[in-house]
Parts: structure tokens; sequence; C-alpha cells
């Protein structure tokens, strides 16, 4: 061996090209029920134009996508959040 | 016995008292139709996220509610929507985790991690406090003395380090003490794959490491070859 293990590096790391690996952040830390009341949690999940982000993005499982959607919807009914605009964040 | 929460919103341009008084209303018929109540929030002035009726801001309340017969809900609702003073009310049964998350947050538990730290005792539970003390004193204190690792040493591979840990050489200074024939004593008793390994340099090179010269040690690693020292006539011959 012309050098130890520990000094063997690549010059680039293997791992590189892969993504991050997406999970529902509700399973993940066992949150059960989302407040509608809290706009500010909710931002998470619009996008710039008040609109709902969809799941593929935000990572969400079935249950909870839907569940934040009804979340938006009843905010947007008490103004806390826009039906629409810009420049939202 | 279902629990509900209505959040209404009150016009904003009605005086202080006023605003108060129409939202002691609608508690007040609740707790006649029979309902217990379990919690009101004075949510308080807010901006709305467009204009209602004209208007920018309101005030926001949430009465969080228990009850068995439901049947006053349809004239509760029926009550507001006629009231010129409220601007919105929405009115939704709770399932059991909603009504954890409510008590949760009366309580404070619900909240980032970093407030719970900083804040005083008298705000957290008992549950919250020790678990964001816990990790500091667990950083704080001192690392356990841990065996070198032995596997900079050229020559020596897992399994070796394995070998010698076994035979409690398990620090550089341990195996710079030991001479070569020792130690391959201890590799022809550990095993008959261990005994072509020739570790004349080994304790050399545990002393360099034992004193944290790490790149004289370096350095000569790479001129030896497993461990070995490349005698000067093999050397020419590379050449």
């Amino acid at each position: 061996m012309a050098a130890s293990r520990d000094d063997i590096k690549f010059l680039s790391n293997p791992n590189i090209g892969q993504q991050r690996k997406k999970y529902c952040r509700f399973r993940k830390f066992g949150i059960k029920y989302i407040d509608y009341k809290d706009s500010d949690f909710l931002l998470q999940f619009v996008n710039d134009q008040g609109k709902v982000l969809p799941r593929r993005i935000t990572g969400n499982s079935l249950k909870y996508q839907r569940r934040v959607a009804t979340a938006v919807k009843r905010a947007r009914h008490l103004a806390l959040l826009p039906y629409l605009t810009d420049l939202l964040k | 016995m279902r629990n509900y929460e209505v959040t209404f919103i009150v016009d904003p341009v009605l005086s202080g008292d006023e605003i108060k008084a129409t939202a002691q209303k609608y508690v007040d018929q609740l707790q006649e139709s029979g309902a217990s109540i379990v919690h009101v929030d004075e949510m308080g002035l807010r901006q709305l996220a467009y204009e209602i009726n004209k208007r920018h801001s309101g005030y926001y309340y949430c009465v969080e509610f228990q009850s068995d017969a439901t049947a006053y809900l349809t004239s509760l609702e029926l009550n507001m929507r006629r009231d010129e003073r409220l601007l919105r009310f929405l009115t939704i049964a709770l399932d059991k985790y909603g009504v954890k998350y409510n008590a949760d947050k009366r309580e404070g538990l619900i909240g980032k991690t970093k407030k719970k730290s900083k804040a005083t005792a008298d705000l957290n539970t008992g549950a919250a406090a020790p678990v964001a003390a816990a990790p500091k004193p667990k950083i704080v204190k001192a690392q356990p003395p841990q065996p070198d690792n032995l596997k900079r040493i050229e020559g020596i591979g897992p399994k070796i380090a394995e070998v010698l840990k076994a035979a409690n050489v398990d620090s550089f200074v341990k195996l710079a003490a030991m001479t070569p024939d020792q130690i391959k004593d201890l590799l022809n008793a550990a095993g008959d794959r261990f005994s072509f390994q020739d570790p004349t340099t080994w304790p050399a090179q545990s002393e360099m490491a034992a004193q944290g010269e790490w790149d004289k040690l370096k350095k000569w690693q790479d001129e030896l070859k497993g461990g070995k020292v490349v005698t000067a006539a093999s050397k020419d011959e590379e050449e």
C-alpha cells in the first residue's frame, strides 16, 4: 500500500448527483394536526402567488397534503392568507 | 362530547367596548345553548390578507367549546350571518388531534425549541425544559479517552488493530514501547495469517504518531511500502 486508507480521498464526492431524500415532515415528526390559524406555518406550503404548492415539491404524503390544503383554504376564508397576490414572500 | 371551534372577525371600526360586547354576546349565546366554553382566544387586531367590506383589518376571536347537542349551531351561525358587526366566521369540528393541539398550545408546548430553551422556567412546563437542557450538558461533558486509531500506522489494518487492542495495546505510546519481536510474537499468537507482516517499522511509526508528528509520519509512510523499509538494492532496481 502506497498510502494508508485514511489518505485515499476521491477528487470528487462519489455521492454527488444523489438528491436529498424527500420525506413528509408530518409523518417524520409525528405532527397530527395542522392549525389553519397559524398563517406563518402555512406560508411554507404556499408559493409566492399564494397558491398551494404541489405535493411533489413539498414532499408531503397524500393524507397530510390534503389537510394542508384544507387548512390553507380555511385560512383564506378567514383572510389570514390571500386568495391571490403577487410578492407574497 | 364533541369539541368545536368558531373563529370570527369583528368589524374594527367599532369602539373597543362594542367589539368586546359583540364577542361576549356570542359566548353567552353558546353558553345558554348548553355548550361548555373551553377557551376564548382573543387574537386581537390583525391585518386582513384582502379587504372585506372595504376594511383592511379586523378583530379576531376564536372560541373553543364542547357540547353534545348541535342543533343550536345552525341558529348561532344564522345570527352571526345577520349581524352587521361580524365580517366573517368559521365553525369547525375538532378531531382529537386538534383538541390536543389546542391544549398544548395553551400550555406553551408548541413552538420552536429555541424559544423553549431560552424561556424562563415559569413559562415552560416540566416536560419542555429538561428536553432542551439535556443536550447542552452532554456536549460540555469531556469526551471519554478514546483509544488511538492504530490503523494510521502503515502496515496495520483493521484486523491487526483488533489483535493489538485485544492484547491491550491500544495507544501509540504503548506500541512505540514494544520491540518488533514482541509485536511479531503477538501476531503469531493471534494467527498464522498475520505472520508475514513485518512490524519492524511499527514502533518507530507509532512513536512519531504518539508525539503528534503526523507530517513526518506521512512523509515516511510515502517512502515505506506496506510498512517495510525499502532496501537500497531494490530501490535501484526500480529506478
